[in-house]
């Protein structure tokens, strides 16, 4: 059941381009030149590029922020940081719907619609609640005796955070990577909203543009929709316990 | 309490005063992300909900009207009925289903199988949900692959273009979460039941206890948590659904499919009503906070 969707893609994909296929059926004679003739008429190529570039700014800087002010909120228990905290949680239950209007105009003032980075801003702070509150859960797991032991022996705030949790916080900040990832990647709605050239958004806001293209041609609209979740599925294949872990614990803590 | 503890926690206490700017210093960049892209935006959003205005030329101050239109405009408020509707296929058959599956794969015996099954029904949370509405727009097609296997089991007489029926789409574009979801919930299940204490299995069973009332007295009682966390992550799903319908009928028929985002959507930008657009997204927004916020609660109360 879980599968059939995506085999059917498959096999409709391997349709001859010009014809219209029926339902679930191997083709007698597959076409995988569809998936060239979809991977250049798409400009495949610059899209993985432009998701690429976005994932490369959004991703980083979030990991950066979030293990910063988790280490802050979890570890150093500043004064307000319970405030600051709920505050940043309540963030978790605004859905980008309701900033997509706002976001607009924002993008707009700032001089930045219809770039790149209308999308790469926004969704770094819209990670910032999940982001934080998943480094804090991991820094506040930490033994408090480890820092303490650390810090008898004289070491900094600024050391102890190099060369006693940075280590530690690897799993956390792996798995962190990777939701990170995905949830860039697959951005549809802020790309669709802020960008209007579907050439500059991420691959996932982008398909509206392979189905625009395509309407005509269900075997390359599959082609080029399978080239586009392929990088993904890969990464998924070969990581697929740190992404079944990542994900399930993105649920329960989200 | 010993002399050690005591001088531990006085220390503790001097470094964490000693760290207070520090820590505030590195709150920042985290803090200001957040104020600029997420709450400035909504406090705009909330502005906006109060004018009549184009985005383009001078906005005039309107008050709650905005907010009075959407609450009395019979689309509107179809697009909230929708998304009530998705709820019963975003979250009440992923988590039924879910919880079959888990307490099925369970009775397999681990190994390949299980950790087979486990990584298929995963696959739809990896793919950009614009692309299972992409797959599944094809499934339902007047010569896809639903009306194929219809054809094999002797129905073909309820074939039909799935998304184009008025009777119809909303249930298929709902079925398509449901297809999404129940990968999630079923592994995360299947994660909590082993947790589950193994000895109140064997004391059931040791009554004599059915299949039935096995999977009712322990494995539900015992996945509580996990059924609030999953409540949750699907109700929110199901309000804010978007690329799904975006992808696969952008509505329509007429206004069966329509969902808040999609209104919003055109709202906003098609018909260039920006007040009105953002009321609804403030809606749209307190909807799920106080759905969802129950549920939170539900979860915390039952673990004390």
């Amino acid at each position: 059941m879980t599968l059939a969707p995506l085999l059917n893609m498959l096999s409709a994909a391997l349709q001859p381009a010009d014809v219209n296929p029926t339902g679930l059926r191997w083709p007698s004679d597959p076409q995988w030149g569809n998936f060239i003739t979809a991977f250049n008429a798409g400009n495949v190529l610059r899209l993985m590029g432009s998701s690429l570039f976005i994932a490369i700014f959004v991703v980083p800087t979030s990991l950066l922020f979030a293990t910063l002010a988790g280490y802050a909120l979890g570890r150093l228990q500043i004064r307000g940081g319970r405030f600051i905290f709920l505050f940043l949680i309540l963030g978790l239950t605004i859905p980008f719907e309701a900033l997509m209007i706002p976001l607009y105009y924002v993008m707009k003032d700032l001089g930045v619609l219809n770039t790149q980075w209308a999308v790469i801003f926004p969704l770094i702070g819209l990670f910032m609640p999940f982001s934080v509150a998943w480094m804090r859960a991991h820094f506040l797991g930490v033994p408090k005796e480890l820092s303490e032991a650390a810090r008898v022996d004289g070491a900094s705030t600024f050391q102890e955070f190099i060369k006693i949790q940075l280590p530690l916080a690897r799993p956390a900040l792996s798995a962190l990577t990777i939701l990170l990832f995905l949830w860039t990647w697959n951005q549809f709605l802020l790309p669709v909203v802020l960008i209007s050239d579907p050439l500059d958004r991420t691959v996932a806001g982008a398909l509206t543009f392979f189905q625009g293209q395509y309407l005509s041609s269900i075997p390359l609209l599959n082609a080029g929709a399978l080239i586009i979740i392929i990088p993904t599925i890969t990464l998924f294949i070969i990581f697929q316990r740190q992404f079944i872990l990542a994900l399930l614990q993105g649920a329960v803590k989200g | 309490m010993t002399n050690r503890t005591r001088n531990r926690r006085a220390w503790a206490k001097a470094s964490a005063r000693r760290e207070t700017p520090l820590g505030w210093l590195l709150v920042v960049p985290a803090l200001a992300a957040y104020l600029g892209f997420v709450i400035y935006p909504l406090t705009a959003g909330i502005q906006y909900s109060f004018l009549d205005w184009n985005g383009v030329g001078a906005a005039q101050w309107v008050g709650l009207e905005n907010y009075f239109r959407v609450l009395t405009d019979e689309t509107l408020l179809g697009s909230i009925r929708n998304a009530f509707v998705l709820i019963l296929f975003f979250t009440l058959i992923p988590i039924s289903a879910g919880l079959m599956l888990a307490t099925l794969i369970r009775s397999m015996k681990p190994g390949l199988a299980s950790n087979l099954s486990q990584t298929i029904l995963f696959l739809p949370q990896i793919i950009p949900l614009a692309a299972a509405g992409i797959a599944w727009s094809w499934m339902y097609a007047q010569t896809g692959a639903v009306n194929q296997v219809l054809g094999w089991v002797g129905l073909e007489s309820i074939g039909r273009a799935w998304l184009a029926d008025y009777d119809t789409a909303l249930a298929a574009v709902g079925l398509i979460g449901s297809w999404v979801l129940t990968g999630l919930c079923t592994v995360l299940f299947l994660t909590g039941i082993g947790k589950i204490d193994a000895s109140l299995y064997e004391a059931v069973r040791i009554d004599g206890a059915s299949w039935w009332r096995e999977f009712v007295t322990v494995t539900v009682p015992g996945l509580r948590q996990e059924i609030a966390v999953l409540s949750t992550i699907t109700v929110i799903a199901a309000l804010s659904s978007f690329d799904i319908i975006y992808t696969t009928t952008l509505g329509g028929p007429g206004r069966a499919t329509l969902v808040p985002g999609i209104s919003i959507y055109r709202i906003g930008f098609t018909q260039s009503d920006v007040g009105l657009a953002s009321a609804f997204g403030i809606i749209l927004m307190v909807l799920v906070l106080t759905l969802v916020l129950p549920l939170q609660r539900l979860s915390r109360v039952r673990d004390n």
